[in-house]
Order: structure tokens, then sequence, then C-alpha cells
């Protein structure tokens, strides 16, 4: 296997499923440092590409190569809290991670979990179960984050307060993120690269290259497309060009 | 996923017929049979083209009335009710091995595999994160059923098994914090209701199973009634 510079290569990505394409031809790369959103409609075959990126699932064709000795955090949508097992915080986060003393405790101060570790799990909020998540997928300081929907369980408040979370996290350690997400408006300010994927990737780039795109405007509308531009320009006249741009697309 | 074991127990009923029919043994016949059907299931999950609950449903009553169909039309001479609901008389010295052998494999095997185990248990696709492949546990865990099936059948009887699977785990639910401490006291309870239940059994003059699954339940009940006191408290 020849080396790579990127975290993650993807190139010709496809898969088929119950013959129903569900992934056409991805080429995706990660590098470092990088913070990726991708977005979609439902049934777009987000999950699925995360999948095949951290390798749960060998895609059809195509070829996906990972740099060596790559850590990945991957963070799920939610997990089934089972009432039947009793576990706390903290054996829960722990469990089959090597790691010391230090490191636990500099990841429970920098996700703020610390008067939850000796709580059971079966007693914590949405907000609380997302952060211990969170905190598990950080303890051995992985070079990418992986987050599936990470807020979506979350009232409008804990999404700001998860997003900044991620932020800080990002800005604060040496790592990749690479996010589902559906609110967009929200990741505006901290991602880079948005990557929109219908089972085809349909556009890419920059937040407000990608709120331009004349694809993104028919899958999401143009609320969202404003609504993108307003967070992305703080500046008057940018969201009138903004304007302009989508009355020509009309 | 608790009916799993169920299944499995319902397809040990073949294997003490095949067991018996081609001579191999009884215990042979269950592991080789159990150890299939297990992997027939997960193979037929994986596909999911049924869910898991009615896979289950069918699969385990057809195990269990092809085992009586194989063991009456060959005229095999067993006591199905012994195998059923469990006969302590009918375990001699060898089966006492063979149980030491299975408890010792058993142990080894969760002990072992046990942070995998619990990974697994509380969700797959983190577990697949973190390099598990989820398959080869469910194969894990498939095996440790059927050992566990195999030595427990006569003295609990296929129809109970499941029962000492869920009950002590229940009860040691109540008391315990971690999942370490769940899987001991379940042990504890479940070695005292098996003791007890014998002694009832002898005393009464009742089937093994059946009394090992009344103590073990009524010592359940008792937790909760525990609980509730020191909660009011």
């Amino acid at each position: 296997m020849k080396t790579i510079n990127a975290l993650i290569s993807a190139s010709n990505v496809s898969v088929i499923k119950h013959h129903k394409s569900i992934l056409k031809n991805i080429d995706i790369q990660i590098n470092k440092n990088d913070f990726i959103t991708i977005i979609g409609p439902n049934g777009a075959g987000k999950t699925m590409l995360l999948k095949c990126l951290m390798g749960f699932y060998k895609p059809n064709f195509g070829e996906i190569q990972k740099k060596n000795k790559l850590k990945i955090g991957y963070m799920p949508q939610s997990i089934n809290v089972i009432n039947t097992m009793p576990m706390t915080v903290k054996n829960f986060i722990t469990v089959r991670k090597k790691y010391d003393d230090i490191s636990f405790k500099q990841v429970v101060s920098e996700i703020d979990i610390r008067q939850l570790v000796d709580k059971q799990l079966s007693v914590l909020s949405g907000g609380e179960m997302q952060r211990v998540l969170l905190a598990r997928s950080l303890l051995n300081n992985p070079d990418l984050l992986v987050l599936d929907e990470p807020a979506q369980n979350l009232d409008i408040s804990g999404q700001l307060s998860f997003y900044k979370l991620i932020q800080e996290i990002y800005s604060k350690r040496d790592i990749s993120i690479l996010m589902v997400s559906h609110d967009l408006h929200l990741v505006m300010v901290s991602t880079k690269k948005v990557l929109c994927l219908s089972n085809h990737i349909c556009c890419s780039g920059k937040p407000q290259q990608v709120a331009q795109d004349p694809e993104f405007i028919s899958m999401f509308g143009e609320d969202m497309a404003n609504m993108m531009a307003v967070y992305q320009h703080t500046n008057h006249t940018s969201q009138i060009d903004n304007h302009l741009i989508d009355g020509e697309i009309k | 996923m608790s009916y799993y074991g169920e299944s499995i127990a319902h397809s040990s009923l073949l294997g003490v017929g095949l067991g018996i029919l081609l001579g191999t043994g009884i215990n042979f016949g269950i592991i080789v049979v159990c150890l299939l059907f297990g992997i027939l299931f997960l193979w037929l999950q994986q596909s999911k083209i049924l869910s898991t609950d009615t896979l289950l449903g069918v699969l385990a009553h057809l195990a269990l009335s092809i085992g009586i169909i194989v063991i009456s039309l060959n005229r095999i001479k067993i006591d199905i009710h012994a195998f059923l609901f469990g006969d302590i008389l009918t375990v001699s010295s060898n089966d006492l091995w063979m149980m030491y052998l299975g408890v010792i494999l058993v142990i080894f095997l969760v002990t072992f595999n046990w942070s995998s185990l619990l990974l697994v248990t509380i969700d797959e696709d983190l577990a697949r994160a973190e390099g598990i492949n989820p398959i080869y546990i469910n194969l894990l865990l498939t095996t440790i059923l059927t050992i566990v099936v195999a030595v427990s059948l006569q003295i609990i009887g296929l129809l109970l098994i499941t029962a000492m699977l869920i009950i002590p785990a229940a009860t040691s639910r109540r008391l315990a914090n971690s999942p370490e401490q769940m899987a001991l006291i379940a042990t504890l309870i479940g070695i005292f209701s098996v003791i007890l239940g014998i002694f009832l059994s002898v005393e009464i003059d009742a089937p093994s199973g059946p009394s090992i699954v009344v103590v073990s339940a009524t010592l359940f009940f008792l937790s909760y009634l525990f609980n509730f006191l020191i909660k009011k408290d």
C-alpha cells in the first residue's frame, strides 16, 4: 500500500444495495485539520458514506485508503441505553480504552462532565448523553473525529452549546473533523468545507460557495441559502449580492 | 436478544435425538446442533429479511418440533419430560465432569472477551469503530450459550433454561452498580437458587428445573420489595 498524505482518501466509491444505488462515484479526501460537514436529504447516503470511510462497510466499487495508524474517534447519533445493564459514565467512557488518569481527567474537564462521571448512564438527559459520547470518542486523542448528526436529539440551546463545544475542540486540538449535520446554519462559522450529498456529490466547497450553488438551492430551498448567507456575511452589501444571484437563478 | 438463548435451548432437543440416533452421545449432538442453529440464525439476521423476533419465534419452535418428531419417529427411548423440565436424577458422574469442563471454558471465554462483549452489547457501530468485528463476538456469544445449554439441560430442562439466563441477571440489576458487579451477583444468585431449588425439589418431590426457577423468581420479587422499602426510607 502506498503511503498517502491525506488521513482518508476515497476515490470513485459506489455502494449498491438491493439494486439501489446508495452512493455513486464519490471522491473525497480528508486532510489534516480539515473540518468537513456533510449535508443532504434523508436517504442521501450520508451515514453509509461515513461507514465506508471508517471501514465498517466495504463499497462495491472504488478504493478507500487510510493513513497508517490513523486514530479515529467516532460519535454515533445515539446509543440504545440499555436499562437492563447498570453502568456508570466513567465505566462507559473507558471500556476497552487504553488511557491514563491524566488524559481521562483532561477529557472530562474539556467536555465539562465532571459532575456526570459517577452517574448511571440510564439517568442522563439527551444533552448529557451526547457530551458523554463525545468524551468517549476523544479519550485516546484521535487524529480524526467522526460525528454522525451529533445534535439531532437536542433542543435549540443544546444544539448551540454543543456546536460551540465542537468548535472549541477543533481550535484547541490538532484534529480533523468529519461531521454529518442538518443544522447547517449553526455550523457555518466553524466548518471549512461543506459537502452536499444526494447519493452523488452535488456540490462541495466553502459554505458560502455551496449556498450559492443551484443544486444546493434546489435541494434545500432559497430560505436555507439565504439563511446561510446571513450567517456568513455580516456585511449588508454581500447579502444583497446573494439575493441578486438568487434572482438570476429564478 | 435474551430469547436468543431460549431458541438455542429449544434446538437442543434435536441434538439429543440425533446424538442418540447416530451414537455420538447426547452432549456432542447438542453442541453440534446448537452451534449450527446459532450460526444459521446469525446468518439470517445479517441478511435482514425478517425481524429478529420473528426469526427467533419461527426457528426456535421449528427446532423444538423437529427434535420431538425425530425422537418419536425413531422410537428413541428417552424421557422427553426430563429434557423439557430437567431431572437431576439423570445426571451421571460423567456428566458432572462435562459440567466442570463447560463451566471453566465459559468463565475463560467470558473473562477474556469481557470488554468486547460489553461494547458490542452497548452499540455495534461503536464497537466497529474501535476495531471489533461484531460478527465474531456474536459467534462467541453463540458458543458460550451453546455450552451453557449443554451443561444445564439435564438439571433445568430446555423450556426453563432461559429463565436462568434472565431471572438472576434481572435480580442482580437492582443491586449492582456496574456490569462486572452485575455478572458476579447474578452468578451468586444463580448458585444459591440452584442449591435451594434442589433442596426444595427433594422436600416436595418436584422436578428440579421448576423448583430452581421458583426459588430464583422468589428472590427476584424479594429484591424488588427490598429496593422499594429502601427507597421509601
